[in-house]
């Protein structure tokens, strides 16, 4: 290592070793221990979400199956309906918000800028417990009387600020889901305060903002955005949560007539919900996707053994992605009632984000060309993250125009366009992650056959489901419709929803192999040295798992850019951020290898 | 932007190797059937796409107002934008897997080249912004002046899963309505005051009769929680918002029977809360007229 020197700022506290097993792993202030927290709720959230969005699929199939497990042995609108709310609210909050920015950003956010912790340890734990909170109540929600809330993930008022009279899910289950939220919201705004300061304060000499890997910029970016969204969800939530139970009326109008019976509400607006939960909704869009396309650059450059095409491009197209992203809310509204001239400048606004998403792809394939690539697991998912995030980009071109809009809002075509874009492209951002980064994580590779073949499963069978939704929607198929009964064409469309739902279940049978491997690979896996992928950025400087103070009390100065592989004249097609001068380099690297 | 700290000259690029020259030691080391098969996927992937579209199996249903038919133009054009750029993008990294997997190659040291990126970024502002562009009018045109002279008024009014649809009868006026007198069991499901005497000829009915390209305006407005109607021949969707009355404008050209569904989630019945909207003769309306009131 080349320094001795301490990182800077005097809040990182020392960890000593004598502290026990729970202060050690469970309740940890060490950023790793946290990361490995978010990442396990994460994937326990995505497996339950995932099992959910099973039952919905089955039961749009069959829906007159007898079903044992279920008290009425068949399932219901309104179970069908809490399956859909339950789904997208644990992925959206605890698998896409929690995995690629709270997990991976946590471990790897203070390794790759050079320093022992995140600037506020505790407030990271405080974090990681409200997430962990806010998800025992959102689960709890399953289990009170009148059952999950079936407002949706989006929860629009009056359904959701009326009560049980709006229908069952609407009592104990929908007050559940606003107080989840709102601890979620708690502890997502003190994860983006710790993040922010981290990256601005505690960076490792020399790690100039230039030299930043395109991962942190993308959790900067991204811990803006949670900072700002999240602030407004939690004040539209308490809002809601004062309609439901102090008799205010933010969003419920005078007059409403539910089930014959007159409401004591008056003066609130169901729009303003809309306004202010997309104002949230949509930034997070991009608080799922930005940490994505951070991971997928910082990939393709070591997979190709080539810097990233246009590192100061890619950083902008971050920023922009992310200050746009507050700007085009109303593209979720263009049908709900609001004027119809907003529409047309939310409309260009959203077109305009596409350019910067464009940008990147193009410099993906930048990236990519003239490379020597290497088809490993992380790549091949870092490859399929970019073929969905082009097919579902595209696709949003469409729905960004109000006049399309008009006939695509609500159907299965914007199921298709937002899982593909923000779902799957996402998740396989957080595959590509955990196979690049479980080597550092635990010490040991996952298997590559394994790995491969998990890869090709998935990849097929994510097309497979969400490329027929695309036409259903396009036909006029509904979304949140328990069956097709409802209107007529809509029963031309079920053999399209067989072919997906059997899609579907193999699919989710292919993420056996994944935990399989996972579980494998923790103890049986090939030993990992500290720099399995002969990468450049400063996690790979340090033992494979980092010591608790992550550099064993050699902090790492930084000399050179994030990317530096393949550079002429080097004897390795890969120069450190960490090493001093390139000769050094190669001898360093030789001699850390040969021990 | 494509110089952060080493430039590459010109010489010490590495040079293009040929064909012939490339070492064929590694060709199997890291060489897997990876490459191969992510191309053949993705070009199945583009070949299904591009059939289904082109064979136009699951298209929309014909479109039956001028509106409808601006809106799918504007969806075809975006169509065919959007078509091309999926098929390049998707071929582009099919072919870049193959033509730069590892055969013991160097890499090529390139940093960024700001020409290039400079011209795709316009490249896309300009494909991007000007579909926007085109597509404006379709949209202004059906939203921005609901209200034609000598529309047909008809006002749609949504309760927990039902539309009702009233018209407002020979007096060419609708009667007040208050939420306080809303009785569906009674058969005042809109809560008609009796006392308005320009309430006493509406005519309520749970389904939508209008003539045939006659100009209709639809006041949409909710008693409960927020649902939508949605004509797929018209391409015309709206939400219907409680506390709000919200006009929208069509004009259908072609008689016929076409479903009115709800798109917005209203609750365990959103499924099934469905209407019906006949466009008939003039003839044909009066008579539906007349008949409505007899009873």
């Amino acid at each position: 290592m080349s320094s001795e020197r301490q990182p800077a700022g005097a809040v990182v506290h020392a960890p000593s070793g004598a502290e026990g097993l729970l202060r050690r792993y469970v309740f940890s202030t060490d950023h790793k221990i946290i990361g490995l927290q978010y990442f396990f709720l994460a994937l326990a959230a995505a497996t339950i979400g995932m099992i959910l969005s099973l039952g919905m699929r089955f039961h749009l199939v069959w829906p007159a199956a007898d079903l044992p497990f279920l008290a009425g042995r068949l399932m219901t609108p309104e179970q069908y309906l809490a399956l859909v709310t339950m789904h997208g609210t644990i992925m959206v909050f605890f698998v896409l918000t929690t995995a690629p920015q709270s997990a991976f950003g946590n471990y790897f956010l203070p390794l790759q800028i050079g320093t022992r912790d995140m600037a506020f340890p505790r407030l990271n734990m405080l974090s990681f417990w409200l997430t962990l909170v806010a998800f025992l109540v959102t689960m709890s929600a399953f289990l009170v009387p009148g059952g999950a809330p079936i407002s949706g993930w989006t929860a629009y008022p009056p359904l959701s600020g009326i009560g049980e009279i709006a229908g069952p899910g609407g009592g104990v289950g929908q007050s559940l889901w606003i107080v989840s939220i709102l601890i979620f919201c708690v502890g997502s705004l003190l994860g983006s305060i710790n993040f922010i300061s981290t990256t601005i304060d505690l960076r490792a000499p020399g790690m100039t903002l230039t030299r930043l890997p395109l991962t942190v910029w993308a959790w900067f970016v991204t811990a803006i955005l949670s900072l700002l969204a999240f602030a407004v969800l939690l004040a539209a939530g308490v809002l809601l949560a004062l309609d439901r139970w102090a008799g205010t009326s933010f969003f419920l109008p005078a007059g409403l007539v539910v089930s014959g019976e007159l409401e004591v509400h008056g003066g609130g607006s169901p729009l303003l919900w809309q306004h202010l939960f997309w104002f949230f909704g949509h930034p997070e869009v991009y608080i799922a996707i930005l940490p994505g396309m951070g991971i997928v650059s910082h990939i393709l450059a070591n997979f190709s053994r080539k810097p990233v095409f246009g590192y100061r491009t890619m950083a902008f197209a971050l920023c922009a992605i992310g200050f746009l992203g507050f700007l085009v809310w109303g593209h979720h509204m263009f049908v709900s009632g609001m004027n119809p001239y907003s529409s047309l400048t939310f409309s260009v606004l959203t077109l305009s984000i596409g350019v910067p998403s464009a940008v990147k792809t193009f410099n993906w394939l930048g990236t990519l060309w003239g490379g020597k690539i290497q088809f490993q697991t992380p790549m091949l998912f870092a490859l399929g993250f970019i073929s969905f995030f082009v097919t579902g980009g595209l696709s949003g071109v469409f729905l960004a125009q109000p006049a399309l809009d008009t006939t695509l809002h609500a159907t299965y075509y914007v199921v298709a366009h937002f899982h593909i874009v923000m779902g799957v492209a996402a998740i396989f951002g957080i595959f590509a992650a955990t196979y690049y980064w479980f080597p550092k994580m635990f010490g040991r590779k996952m298997s590559e056959p394994l790995g491969q073949l998990h890869f090709w499963l998935t990849f097929v069978g994510v097309y497979a489901i969400f490329m027929p939704m695309h036409f259903v929607g396009i036909v006029g198929g509904i979304r949140r419709y328990a069956d097709s009964t409802g209107a007529n064409y809509l029963v031309a469309l079920q053999p399209l929803h067989g072919f997906m739902t059997v899609a579907a279940f193999l699919t989710a049978a292919g993420q056996l192999i994944f935990f399989y491997n996972f579980g494998r690979s923790l103890r049986k896996g090939e030993p990992a040295s500290a720099n399995p992928w002969k990468a450049t950025s400063l996690e790979w400087a340090t033992t494979s798992p980092p010591p608790p103070d992550n550099f064993a009390g050699c902090f790492p100065v930084v000399y050179r850019a994030p990317y530096e592989y393949s550079v002429p004249a080097a004897r390795l097609d890969f120069l450190p951020q960490h090493l001093p001068s390139v000769p050094d380099a190669v001898s360093q690297q030789e001699q850390g290898h040969a021990g | 932007m494509s110089s952060l700290h080493v430039r590459p000259s010109a010489a010490n690029r590495t040079p293009k190797i040929r064909r012939s020259e490339r070492p064929r030691t590694r060709n199997r080391a890291c060489g897997s059937a990876a490459p191969a098969f992510l191309a053949i996927l993705l070009i199945l992937l583009v070949a299904t796409t591009v059939f289904i579209f082109a064979a136009r199996l699951y298209p929309a249903p014909a479109p039956i107002s001028f509106d409808a038919v601006r809106i799918d133009r504007q969806y075809n054009l975006t169509l065919y934008a959007t078509g091309v750029a999926f098929v390049l993008a998707q071929l582009g990294l099919a072919y870049a897997g193959v033509r730069f997997r590892d055969r013991g190659q160097n890499a090529r040291f390139v940093r960024g080249n700001v020409a290039l990126e400079i011209f795709w970024t316009l490249l896309t502002l300009l494909v991007f912004l000007g579909l926007g562009m085109l597509g404006r009018k379709a949209w202004a045109d059906a939203r921005f002046t609901p209200s034609v002279s000598g529309a047909l008024q008809v006002e749609a009014t949504t309760y927990q899963f039902v539309y009702a649809f009233r018209y407002p009868g020979a007096d060419g006026k609708f009667g007040r309505l208050d939420p306080s007198l809303v009785n569906a069991p009674a058969g005042n499901p809109l809560g008609i005051d009796p006392n308005d005497p320009a309430g006493r000829d509406d005519i309520v009915v749970s389904e939508l009769t209008v003539p045939v390209n006659q100009p209709v305006e639809l006041l949409l407005r909710s008693e409960d929680v927020i649902h939508s109607f949605f004509v797929r021949e018209l391409r015309l969707q709206q939400d219907a918002v409680p506390g709000m009355v919200i006009p929208i404008a069509f004009s259908a050209s072609q008689v016929g029977q076409y479903e009115i569904v709800c798109t917005q989630l209203c609750g365990l019945g959103h499924y099934k809360m469905h209407s019906l909207l006949h466009v008939v003769s003039q003839a044909e309306f009066e008579t539906f007229l007349h008949q409505a009131v007899a009873p």
